[in-house]
């Protein structure tokens, strides 16, 4: 009879297998969800996954997209990345996003309307420093308090929310905008603005941020004693502490990396191609994020790939809504439904199916 | 704004959340935590609104509500009990594809009026002054809600099959050893969970709003889940922080309604401030918080044998 079996350690042709397999299921169940709604499921699929790289008409729009919805993606996920290997669950980085933006947009525009260059690096500075301290609320109240960091951080950011629909309709808003919500327009004003370095490639300050969170994130993991101690306080929380990894530290640690890189996206996405702080400037890239980090296995390379597949199913969602009128939540399921997959074939990477005879009695 | 009035709508604002927390006690007590009680709540949300505006009626919506819930719980216990997934990122996973999911199926119903929950008519009971308006005049599900935090309490109290799944979540491995079939157990308390999640989105579409919104829980399953931690796994307290929290609520919609100068976001984000803050009490004594966390809570459960 079949029986499974817990490996002694993860199959690494598995772990890498897996995503691809999720990936591959998503599209055949997806392609099943898109027929429910009466759209040709090849269609739907070649419209999502090729035509945005692909298709000539559209891909002048929609491969520098790739690079700008990616960016933040990737960035956030390799700050959660670090906490999910030590089972530290920051799930509120949208929270972080947009507290992040909040404070980098809130420094800026206290200069308007000066040129003076300094402007940019102190407005990232401040991004970073919002995200990092809407992170550090969880983070202490669970050193201290032993509050559970889960609840905490999701709930914080419903009061982010709510902060940010405060600023855009008060703080912040544009006084020469004629009294509609939204500050001033950050993107064309040059002291402030993040443009595209490259013209016709989407590059901008937040994609080199993410690449450069990539390249750190893979040294400090694979080179560092650092990335030991995360795996050992994930995998053997009691272990670690005789290993003298201190639990609080962790936490901080994971939740500072988590905070400054969200924030830091939220600061550069508002600088570039959202382009102003607006009541609804946020669209869950923070939650996106989340998948992005399981897709790429929590390994940096990993989470490269996985968040520019994420992108391409934003980018081909969209061009679905307005080429086949499929509408906007399908894509949002269909994400959901991708990291479903992943966790259920998981299972091959960590047990294994064995032939065994039953025994006797 | 009377006490009457206050008190009457209290019970109405802390319905959904205590449905959704009643289930996840159980399910907790079972030694697993499921994080996505948002996603079904929405799911059961335009379930039932759906199902009670094509058949017109609402006792039908609830039930198509529980269903959906339960279905959608379903994947999460299939993930966690036989595919061995992690149940974090199995809740987590669960929640953002019952958000999309949800407003998938909810388009159609955007705008639309939900047939209206009858209420309960007893007469001149409730013509009674306060006590009738305040405790007698409610839908059924109010009390169906108030029910199921009796029977859980008993149940799990005084009854066999409360032991058992008790013992499952206390030991999966012991209880493993004394012949209970542990997986089969856990599932029909995810199960159970769902229904009554999906239950308390329906009330929010149905009664509470009434109406479709895409996301319209805003919160209100990671609030249910912040109310068994509250509560320290017992179902009264359950009763006392579903009530504390519909309070909180229904007093900040009414300083909004009454123009009182305090900004209308930061009485909208109390709520969650409150609960935050409720978590860091509750977690801060070392000794009450872990005194009845079910042992096996979170763990992966796996055979040897």
């Amino acid at each position: 009879m079949l029986r499974l079996e817990k490996r002694p350690q993860p199959s690494k042709l598995w772990t890498a297998l897996t995503p691809l397999l999720a990936v591959l299921a998503t599209m055949v169940a997806g392609g099943l969800l898109f027929a429910l709604l009466g759209k040709n499921p090849v269609e739907a699929i070649r419209v999502i996954f090729f035509d945005p790289l692909f298709n000539e008409q559209v891909a002048s729009y929609a491969r520098p997209q790739l690079l700008v919805k990616a960016g933040p993606l990737i960035l956030i996920a390799i700050g959660l990345s670090f906490g999910f290997r030590a089972g530290i669950w920051n799930i509120g980085a949208e929270g972080q996003y947009i507290m992040g933006a909040i404070c980098g947009a809130a420094v800026g525009l206290a200069f308007y309307p000066s040129e003076n260059p300094l402007i940019f690096p102190l407005m990232v500075m401040a991004g970073a420093l919002g995200g990092w301290i809407w992170a550090m609320i969880p983070a202490i109240l669970k050193i201290t308090f032993r509050t559970n960091e889960i609840l905490v951080s999701l709930l914080l950011v419903y009061v982010a929310e709510q902060l940010l629909a405060s600023v855009s309709l008060g703080l912040l808003r544009n006084p020469e905008g004629g009294g509609f919500p939204g500050s001033r327009n950050l993107a064309s004003w040059d002291a402030s603005s993040n443009p595209e370095l490259i013209a016709g490639t989407g590059m901008h300050w937040g994609v080199v941020a993410a690449f450069i969170s990539v390249i750190f994130a893979y040294v400090m993991l694979s080179r560092h004693i650092f990335g030991v101690q995360l795996q050992l306080a994930g995998q053997a929380p009691r272990a670690a502490r005789f290993a003298g990894v201190r639990p609080e530290m962790m936490v901080f640690i994971c939740f500072t990396a988590s905070g400054v890189l969200a924030g830091l996206a939220g600061l550069f996405e508002v600088t570039g191609p959202a382009g102003q702080i607006s009541i609804d400037f946020n669209v869950g890239y923070g939650f996106t994020a989340i998948i992005v980090a399981f897709l790429g296995r929590l390994h940096p390379i990993g989470i490269l790939l996985a968040g520019l597949l994420m992108a391409l199913t934003y980018i081909g969602g969209e061009l679905a809504q307005f080429m086949l009128g499929l509408p906007a939540a399908a894509i949002q399921a269909f994400q959901g439904m991708l990291l479903f997959f992943l966790l259920a074939f998981d299972m091959l990477s960590n047990y294994r199916f064995r032939l065994s005879a039953r025994e006797a009695a | 704004m009377s006490v009457e009035l206050l008190l009457t709508a209290l019970m109405i604002a802390s319905t959904p959340i205590l449905l959704a927390a009643i289930g996840e006690l159980v399910v907790e007590k079972s030694g697993v935590l499921n994080l996505g009680v948002e996603g079904m709540m929405i799911t059961g949300a335009i379930c039932g609104f759906a199902v009670a505006v094509e058949t017109g009626s609402p006792a039908l919506g609830f039930i198509g509500a529980a269903l959906g819930g339960a279905a959608m719980s379903m994947i999460f216990g299939v993930l966690t009990q036989f595919l061995l997934s992690n149940q974090v990122a199995t809740g987590l996973a669960l929640t953002l594809f019952g958000l999309g999911f949800s407003a998938l199926i909810g388009q159609g119903y955007v705008g639309q009026v939900p047939p209206s929950t009858p209420k309960l008519d007893l007469g001149p009971l409730s013509d009674i002054p306060f006590l009738g308006p305040v405790l007698l005049s409610h839908d059924l599900v109010v009390y169906l809600g108030l029910a199921l935090v009796a029977g859980v309490w008993a149940w799990l109290r005084y009854s066999r099959g409360g032991m058992i799944l008790r013992a499952v979540g206390e030991n999966h491995d012991a209880a493993h050893a004394l012949g209970y079939k542990v997986i089969r157990i856990r599932l029909a308390a995810i199960a159970f969970g769902g229904a009554c999640a999906g239950l308390g989105g329906a009330y929010l579409s149905l009664v509470r709003v009434p109406q479709w919104t895409e996301g319209m829980t805003a919160g209100a399953g990671w609030i249910a889940l912040a109310l068994v931690v509250f509560a320290s796994w017992k179902p009264w307290r359950v009763l006392i922080g579903a009530w504390l929290f519909g309070g909180i609520t229904v007093l900040q919609l009414n300083l909004q309604a009454a123009g009182v100068k305090v900004p209308v976001e930061l009485l909208s984000m109390s709520p969650y401030l409150i609960t935050i803050l409720v978590l860091v009490i509750i977690s801060s004594d070392r000794r009450r918080a872990n005194l009845n966390a079910p042992a096996a809570l979170g763990r992966i459960f796996h055979a040897a044998s």
